[in-house]
């Protein structure tokens, strides 16, 4: 009887299709992408929490991970399952309303797995009947959504010379997207498309030239084989341009730049892409020739609003090098640019967007103090865009770091940095969770951390906005008013994002605090 | 504690080939290992090496570190649950800051002049050090542990410390002054902090805890409580009390 009633209550697993990706929006119960909706948002339409009630916010269930390694997953929520990537690069298939697991994928990796930061993964994509993940030994798998079977597995890279993967895949149409770690290994930086239903490769953009090509002269000598240009993060897409926007990394070596003269294309710039073909439309290079490892890898943030009296399609940047973007997204035309934290490295930005430096900024054998730290002003958690308030809400870090110059000798498979980096002693380092008005990037609030985060942020049409602080806190704000309404000590930092959904018509909000998942809905 | 979070963000690969004897001890390679430790290292271990926030390394041979490879893994990887970070340097710049760092130890440390004997005397009743300081079993909690100190610390750092103990204090024994709403004044060592709340011990060594909604103001006092014994001792009971804890090497 029992099993007959919970056979009854399962929902039927329908096909996730690309109609029902693009229009997210309207199964607000569900969190079918990473970012929620193809435009970055991380914004949940459900309002059954609110301002008014969030007080109330409680633990429904905690799905406790085996791996020590950083828990970075965004939870995917179609029809009931919950479907979660944990480190290394396992997956496992929740009931959304129990936590227990229904099946798990449990990866068998080499021993010596090369990846600069943690062996972690921030989620899986889903389409049709397949859940994607990237693992850390540079392989795309498809699996069963129904059994966590083995449906394809692809190499993409080889990870004895450092690539890796950690993004979360982009499921768009037909394609999986899917970006490389290994900006510390010297890669040859390249963002991949996959044919969602074979693995086989529909097309590969390079983020560093080949021998010949115009932008190689952008690095001296041969340098560009080196180049690293890393696309770690899940970037954005538009339906109507048929475009992607992705981040791309630093350059390689991150801190020794003398081996490599020139503005290095296209490391840390935003690219856009045709879907289909692959091609590059446009780019925009937030730092030319970075020698602090400021990777572009932030979650672009897609939005159509009037700038400066005219409608515009726009794309919305809080970059790690301490700059706020405002860019075309049709013709990538730079349209404001302005510190969000504090910086020390550019007097500001000229007409076109290019930062005018300031001397003695870059690294030396000695050290150099420069803010902000490597770990940037923001880094590759996301931000959240409401379409209620209209504010663009960001985890922001204020700290400096002092920056080393040191050898740079490429050997396959060793990282190759260049430098090193330490932070400032005694400096008081804070943070904030800060909402912006986007188009003009005036600071509407700020709610201020003790020491700087390192996770994500949600915005929900009940008047919320949810974060984390590096000491385990997950808090939900007022997104009008930035005012603390609730939080909850997890017990472990927070790196991670939140997201929310719905079922059996109780809403949740989900994020990992430390070294487990934590699923919130209201007191019963 | 605080300063070191960002480094973790790079995770120390552990290679599976770290070669038993140091590959790079030329006067050149030292000379360079020289620069590297004078920009990386010397904040916290001295010029000299002779210590101060970090250990001593002006020994001949290093507790932690008395073989080439696990120096090097230290330079490498850190110390965890220390203030030791690690390092990104690669191997060749890793074993001449290691070269550079074991001729530290090959040159003789000041000698020390005072009596250890009387020296335990001043540290016991005229210094009255252990009201603060632990020492094995005994010694209170609300500065450092003195346990095995001159293994750890040089006679010239400890001398310093002594005389004008506020030049620098360790970021675990911060001196924090709050106020409650209820009219309370606190003082103590600040254990740990977040956003919403502050532990800390006060004097009589027991543990406090306090949401920062129930307090009106936290002042984090630069200065440390430990008293200058600058003219507090004579010169020879200083030198005695820095030959006490020069041999004061903990248990063996």
């Amino acid at each position: 009887m029992r099993l007959a009633l919970l056979l009854l209550s399962l929902p039927l697993l329908a096909q996730v299709t690309h109609q029902r990706l693009l229009n997210a929006e309207k199964e607000p119960g569900n969190w079918l992408t990473y970012s929620g909706n193809f435009a970055g948002h991380r914004f949940s339409p459900l309002k059954q929490i609110t301002d008014q009630n969030v007080a109330k916010l409680t633990p429904a269930w905690v799905y406790q991970s085996n791996s020590l390694q950083k828990f970075e997953t965004t939870p995917l929520v179609v029809d009931g399952v919950m479907y979660i990537s944990e480190a290394p690069s396992h997956v496992t298939a929740l009931d959304t309303r129990t936590g227990r697991v229904i099946w798990r994928y449990r990866r068998t990796l080499p021993d010596d797995v090369r990846v600069c930061c943690g062996q972690v993964n921030r989620g899986v994509a889903i389409l049709g009947d397949l859940v994607y993940v990237g693992t850390v030994d540079a392989h795309l798998v498809a699996l069963d959504a129904k059994t966590g079977a083995v449906r394809w597995d692809v190499t993409v890279a080889d990870n004895k010379t450092g690539h890796s993967i950690t993004v979360a895949p982009l499921a768009v149409k037909d394609k999986i997207i899917i970006g490389i770690a290994g900006g510390e290994y010297g890669i040859r930086g390249f963002l991949d498309a996959y044919d969602a239903k074979t693995g086989k490769l529909a097309w590969r953009f390079w983020t560093v030239p080949a021998a010949g090509e115009p932008e190689a002269k952008t690095w001296a000598g041969e340098s560009y084989k080196r180049g690293s240009a890393a696309t770690w993060v899940t970037g954005a897409y538009d339906p109507e341009t048929n475009l992607l926007y992705w981040g791309t990394g630093n350059p390689g070596p991150d801190w020794n730049g003398e081996v490599r003269a020139g503005d290095n294309l296209y490391s840390d710039c935003l690219i856009a892409l045709d879907l289909d073909t692959g091609k590059l439309k446009w780019h925009f290079q937030f730092t030319p020739h970075d020698v602090h490892d400021w990777d572009a890898t932030e979650v672009p943030v897609l939005i159509n609003a009037e700038f400066r009296g005219q409608a515009r399609k726009l794309l919305l940047f809080p970059n790690r090098n301490a700059f706020y973007y405002v860019l075309d997204r049709v013709t990538g035309q730079f349209l404001l640019g302005k510190p969000y934290a504090k910086q020390t490295w550019a007097k500001g930005l000229d007409d076109s967007g290019r930062p005018i430096r300031l001397p003695g900024t870059f690294p030396t054998v000695e050290g150099t103090r420069v803010w902000p730290s490597v770990a940037g002003a923001n880094n590759w958690y996301s931000p959240s865009y409401s379409p209620d308030t209209k504010h663009l809400y960001v985890a922001t870090r204020e700290s400096g770091a002092v920056y080393y110059f040191g050898n740079a000798e490429y050997k396959a498979g060793e990282q190759f940095n260049g430098g090193g980096f330490r932070s400032i002693p005694g400096e008081e380092e804070w943070g904030a969770i800060r909402a912006f008005k986007p188009t003009t990037g005036e600071v509407a609030w700020e709610y201020k951390l003790f020491t700087p985060p390192y996770s994500g942020v949600l915005s929900t049409a009940g008047n919320l906005v949810f974060g984390a602080t590096a000491e385990g806190q997950m808090i939900a704000l007022d997104a009008t008013t930035g005012k603390l309404l609730w939080r909850f000590q997890g017990g472990g930092t927070v790196r991670s994002n939140p997201m929310s959904y719905q079922s059996d018509g109780k809403q949740y909000v989900a994020m990992t605090l430390g070294n487990s998942l934590y699923v919130f809905h209201l007191q019963p | 504690m605080f300063w070191l979070a960002p480094f973790l963000l790079f995770q120390l690969q552990q290679p599976l080939d770290i070669p038993d004897k140091n590959p790079h001890t030329t006067a050149a390679d030292i000379e360079q290992g020289k620069r590297l430790y004078m920009g990386r290292c010397a904040g916290c271990h001295g010029p000299s090496g002779d210590g101060g926030k970090g250990a001593n390394l002006a020994v001949p041979t290093l507790a932690r570190a008395a073989a080439d490879r696990s120096l090097y893994r230290i330079i490498r990887y850190g110390i965890p649950d220390t203030e030791m970070p690690g390092s990104l340097m690669d191997a060749k710049e890793l074993w001449q800051t290691a070269a550079f760092v074991h001729s530290l130890g090959q040159v003789p440390s000041a000698p020390i002049t005072g009596n250890a004997q009387a020296g335990a005397q001043v540290f016991k009743s005229k210094g009255a050090c252990l009201s603060c300081h632990a020492l094995g079993n005994e010694g209170g909690r609300i500065g450092p542990s003195l346990t095995g100190i001159g293994a750890r610390r040089g006679a010239a750092h400890l001398k310093a410390k002594i005389v004008n103990p506020a030049a620098d204090v360790p970021d675990q024994f911060r001196l924090v002054q709050l106020t409650t709403k209820a009219g309370k004044t606190m003082r103590g060592i600040r254990l740990n902090e977040d956003t919403y709340s502050i532990q800390l011990r006060d004097f009589s060594g027991n543990p406090q805890s306090f949401w920062k909604a129930d307090i009106t103001q936290i002042t984090q006092e630069k200065k440390t409580n430990m008293p200058a014994y600058q003219g507090k001792l004579t010169d020879t009971e200083l030198n005695d009390l820095v030959a006490f804890l020069a041999n004061e090497k903990g248990a063996q």
